[in-house]
């Protein structure tokens, strides 16, 4: 019978498949347990076979009566009729999967398996009738073209159906759980349908409309292929990436894969600031020396090429392009009337648009992907296994490591089912945790203290000449010290609270997260401080200048009587400018990123790579293993190194506004840095013992980054929206506010009922209701979102019911519910049956055991586990003894004692 | 590319992106990598479809699966005659299950198959001991193993016959937070 074996062949290669439907578990169940013997495959065989043989009848005898184009030799006879009835075969194998992804689910596969036992059976018969355009000669089929001609109206629908399908297979066919020869096979197939039905589709002078619409698709498929291979090819680092990840698991390579995502962005904020207002203002604005916010002072000039002076950003750097003041109010500027003021803010303001818009749609693609909303005590062991190994790692210490942490963890497990943990002594524990808040708020309130007298004390240095290099670097070499002593700190404090590291290492990056915010904010506000006093000053200067100014004109008059011609214009290096306080929170902004990188460095440098050097080396020649014991390899500190950039970034964000030159800093900075710590976490780190993830979700970090940028958002906001620009200095000069800018464009640039428009639109009548709309919607969709949670919840409890149930069924046929169970104890003649109530009995305790977390029962538990899955419906007998409650008391009577606690 | 057209036609190397998740320079990529391998054995032409196939062997000596646990596992989930023999296409295919676009579904199934020591689509006790006796180089001791894995299963096993069928394979891995970002190898 070799049409038997040929058929068992297939169902064998279907079988090896594993559906991917959840649905159709028992689908899954009846073709995969082929293994223990053919019989559950049974049923289905039997289907196809039954289809098949129905087929091979029905072909045999009208197999000469064939139109012309089923001419086939008669030598070719065998092998069609195999082909023949293998496709629908795998048809339907395919079908039952192509079911997946579909929403419908199986129901509709079904109906579609139907639908197409049905076609077949037309496919038999038409034969004779005549008609005959039927899918399953989709590869073979030559010259179907005088079909066409009298295809139906429902059988176009079916085609295109079928066309449908075959597109959306041949889409899909990467997701499909199958062997790669099967997948190139059937997607050579269904592209060759395609190819040759799809023009057959559409009618009249639609053909070639749908023609064509088929071959710009092809065409944009082509494209999008290409397109796709091309930013793939872009994406720099995956080599360096990979080697870090095979060495140090996937929570190092995350930093670095973070780092990378930082690279991009700011690498497009960067071609946003350069491409609109740097190279502009370069290529077509007034050259230096021109005016006087682009020229030094002339008292400062002969310092202004000094080495201390340009690593202060003050001198030539202080009126260059890198900073705020440099750029001029002129409204246009070149021959392209470039604005450049307005396109000045709006690229202000872009920044964070964009940035906002990047970091949001990131993390709602994590929060997509990540489907970490598993609670916590749900599947402990079932995750330990099957997802604690990292695949990525590729050397062999870190496995090792690896090893040891994945056995210590299933230890600290079992000692937590174990037995619940009492809390001795927990008076002086909670005494020792208060302690160290406190502690830390102290620490945190004197840091906040230190930087705001800091600032303070260098607006009093600035006013004094003959200062040393650290009086100048005073800011920032503490606001550095800081970063980097604060953490220190609060891990030793954090000693005393004896937490779970897992609690310990948020707590530490709350703590850290504060400082760090607490620092920036202070700085800030004492920014503010000193920009008040500056604009108070610059009234001063701004008549002083004017005055100056005047009295110029004057002398000039006066000194050369006879000229009457306008008076040469005043050298720029003299008029009394202001102090422009935009350009000096830009350089304060610079500095701090700038000595923020050197800080980070040198701690990479010592901390990490002399540390490793003397510990190699000097370990020849010591009295104790340093490699072994104290000070031993520096471990990579992913949550240190994370929070770092991000505050950076924070920095960058606030300070870009003031300092366009900063976002090529910190573009620099993140692409050296990739090499550096590549290099550094390689050559002197060694992999973690234990890896505490801060939290189980990837979009953690994402959230720290977005409340920086929305505080760093804040201040610029602010300055933009209500304080007065300098009156000498930056694009917005002479400006009441920088914001003006756009009103002056709408005036000036739009047609002018655009303008009224404006005007109606920035009506308060309208503004308040857009508001009042906004909020509704936020309080609609929150409600809603609400309510999907409730719902989901009560999803997880229906499914938590019905597991408990089935589990309850498959080893008791009573009813679990408890009500039910009462009722029954009620009944008058229970005790008359004692064998069952026996039985019963068995369960209750089985029950009782399997409970997880039951405490006490230790080790024991797996005794009392394989009872309990020998029940009476198996057919294995008890081989055991009930556990020592069997002759509990009331022997006949054991329901009464009480149900077991239920979960 | 152009030097390295010649060892896949561009329907091949089409059909392989329809197919995998892989751009046309990975899968070259990977051709390198499997001529590497057995570098008298692989053809650098694969226009016409050799048939070639790589022994289990030589494969779990790559640096991706040299350290892994369960290499020999993968290696013989992903081939097809179950011994871990690997043809280009089967290579291919297990990377692409690997790579970081697989959707969770399809990891999830390979995943199984993986864990499924003895192939009869399920994961019983003996798998899940061999599972954790590998994870855990033997260090933990009977008792403890069979503690865990009856935890394992107790936790997991939806319909309650004391062994994971796939359906509660899939439940729990669904909501594991870690598995998406662990069950993956760059190539």
């Amino acid at each position: 019978m070799p049409k038997k074996s040929d058929n068992t062949r297939k169902l064998e290669d279907v079988g090896i498949e594993i559906d991917g439907d959840p649905d159709s578990a028992d689908e899954v169940k009846n073709t995969k347990s082929k293994g223990g013997g053919k019989k559950p495959t049974g049923k289905r065989g039997k289907a196809d076979d039954s289809e098949d043989g129905e087929d091979e009848d029905e072909d045999d005898k009208p197999q000469k009566a064939r139109r012309a184009n089923r001419r086939k030799a008669a030598q070719q006879q065998p092998e069609e009729e195999d082909s023949d009835d293998e496709i629908p075969q795998r048809r339907a194998a395919g079908n039952r999967r192509r079911g997946k992804p579909g929403a419908n689910g199986g129901e509709n596969g079904e109906n579609k398996r139907n639908k197409r036992g049905g076609k077949k059976q037309k496919e038999g018969k038409g034969k004779g009738g005549g008609k005959k355009k039927s899918s399953s000669e989709d590869s073979k089929s030559e010259g179907g073209d005088e079909e066409e001609e009298s295809m139906s109206e429902g059988e176009r629908a079916r085609l295109m159906e079928e066309v449908e399908e075959k597109k959306k297979l041949i889409a899909n066919i990467r997701n499909k759980p199958w062997r790669m020869k099967r997948r190139l096979k059937h997607l050579k197939e269904a592209q060759l349908f395609v190819d040759k039905f799809e023009g057959a589709l559409g009618k009249g002078k639609g053909r070639k409309l749908y023609a064509y619409k088929v071959m710009m698709m092809k065409k944009w498929i082509k494209f999008q292929r290409d397109f796709d291979n091309f930013k793939t090819a872009c994406i720099p680092w995956e080599r360096k990436i990979k080697e870090v990840e095979s060495h140090f698991g996937s929570s190092v390579a995350s930093y670095f894969i973070f780092l990378r995502w930082m690279y991009g962005m700011n690498l497009v904020l960067f071609s946003l600031t350069f491409g609109l207002v740097v190279i502009p203002e370069v290529l077509m604005g007034l050259p230096y020396g021109s005016i006087a916010r682009k020229t030094v002072p002339r008292e400062e000039q002969d310092s202004a090429m000094d080495y201390s002076v340009l690593t202060d950003f003050n001198g030539y750097c202080k009126y260059s392009v890198l900073f705020y003041g440099y750029y001029n109010n002129q409204r246009t500027i070149g021959f392209l009337k470039f604005r450049l003021p307005l396109s000045y803010l709006m690229v202000g303001i872009g920044t964070f648009g964009y940035s906002l818009m990047v970091v949001i749609r990131t993390m709602a693609k994590n929060a997509d992907v990540g489907g970490g909303d598993g609670e916590d005590s749900e599947f402990t062991f079932a995750w330990k296994m099957f997802t604690s190994w990292d695949y990525l790692i590729g050397n062999a210490e870190t496995a090792d490591n690896k090893y040891a942490s994945i056995t210590t963890s299933f230890k600290e497990s079992i000692v937590d089912e174990q037995e619940n943990q009492k809390d001795e002594n927990i008076h002086l524990r909670r005494f020792l945790r208060v302690l160290a808040n406190f502690l830390i708020t102290c620490t945190l309130g004197g840091s906040g203290y230190l930087i705001y007298f800091v600032v303070k004390r260098s607006q009093e240095f600035q006013n004094m000449d003959d200062l040393g290099w650290y009086e100048k670097n005073e800011l920032e070499i503490i606001m550095s010290l800081l970063g980097l002593v604060g953490p220190m700190l609060f891990e030793t404090i954090a000693e005393l609270e004896e937490y779970h590291p897992r609690i310990a290492l948020k707590w530490q990056l709350g703590r850290i997260f504060a400082l760090f915010l607490g620092n920036l904010y202070t700085f800030l506000l004492a920014l503010f401080d000193e920009v008040n006093a500056k604009l108070e000053e610059e009234q001063e200067i701004k008549n002083a200048s004017i005055w100056f100014t005047k009295e110029y004109y004057a002398n000039y008059t006066l000194n050369n009587p006879n000229d009457t011609g306008t008076p040469p214009p005043m050298d720029p290096a003299d008029v009394i400018r202001g102090p422009c306080w935009e350009t000096t929170v830009g350089i304060e902004f610079v500095k701090l990123t700038v000595s923020d990188i050197q800080v980070t460095y040198l701690t990479i440098l010592i901390g990490d790579f002399l540390r490793a050097m003397i510990v190699r080396f000097l370990n020849y020649c010591w009295c104790w293993d340093l490699e072994a014991g104290w000070p031993s390899y520096g471990e990579f500190d992913i949550s240190g190194n994370v929070l770092g950039l991000v505050f950076n970034q924070g920095m960058i964000w606030m300070g870009a506004f003031y300092a366009p030159g900063l976002v090529g800093i910190n573009v620099l900075r993140l692409l050296t840095s990739m090499y550096y710590q590549c290099w550094a976490v390689m050559a002197c780190n060694v992999p973690h013992e234990r890896v505490f993830k801060a939290s189980k979700s990837n979009n953690f970090y994402m959230g720290l980054l977005l409340l920086i940028l929305f505080l760093s958002l804040l201040p610029v906001v602010y300055t933009i929206m209500s304080l007065p620009p300098s009156f000498d200095c930056g694009p917005f000069s002479g400006k009441e506010r920088m914001f003006d800018v756009i009103i002056e464009t709408i005036e000036l640039d739009l047609p002018s009922f655009l303008g009224t428009l404006f005007t109606y639109a920035a009506n308060p009548g309208l503004i308040i209701p857009a508001i009042l709309l906004m909020v509704l919607a936020i309080y609609y969709l929150n409600s809603v979102s609400q309510a999907y949670q409730n719902a989901n919840l009560e999803l997880k409890k229906k499914m938590q019911m019905a597991r408990d149930e089935e589990k309850n069924r498959r080893n008791n046929k009573d009813s679990t519910n408890q009500v039910m169970k009462d009722l029954e104890d009620l009944l008058p003649n229970r005790s008359n049956l004692p064998p069952a109530e026996e039985a019963k009995d068995k369960h209750e305790e089985k029950k009782a055991k399997v409970k997880p977390g039951a405490a006490g029962n230790g080790v024991n538990l797996q005794k009392d586990v394989s009872l309990a899955s020998a029940n009476p419906n198996a057919r294995g007998p008890v081989t055991q003894a009930p556990g020592p409650r069997a002759p509990g008391p009331g022997a006949g009577r054991g329901r009464g004692q009480g149900p077991p606690p239920r979960r | 590319m152009g030097n390295k057209q010649t060892i896949f036609t561009d329907e091949q190397l089409d059909a392989y992106q329809d197919c995998t998740f892989f751009t046309r320079k990975e899968i070259l990529r990977l051709h390198g990598r499997f001529h590497e391998l057995a570098p008298h054995l692989v053809p650098m032409d694969y226009t016409d479809d050799p048939d070639v196939k790589i022994p289990l062997a030589l494969i779990v000596n790559m640096p991706e699966l040299k350290e892994n646990p369960f290499r020999n596992r993968i290696v013989e989930s992903f081939s097809e005659d179950g011994l871990g023999n690997l043809s280009f296409n089967d290579f291919v295919d297990m990377f692409s299950v690997l790579s970081e676009m697989a959707p969770r579904e399809l990891k999830a199934i390979y995943a199984f198959k993986i864990y499924d020591f003895n192939v009869d689509n399920y994961l019983c006790k003996e798998d899940l001991e061999k599972t954790l006796n590998k994870l855990t180089k033997e260090e933990l001791t009977p008792e403890e193993v069979n503690l865990v894995c009856e935890k394992a299963i107790e936790e997991a096993d939806l319909d309650g016959d004391s062994k994971l069928s796939f359906a509660d394979f899939e439940n729990m891995i669904s909501r594991a937070p870690d598995f998406l970002s662990t069950f993956h190898i760059r190539i």
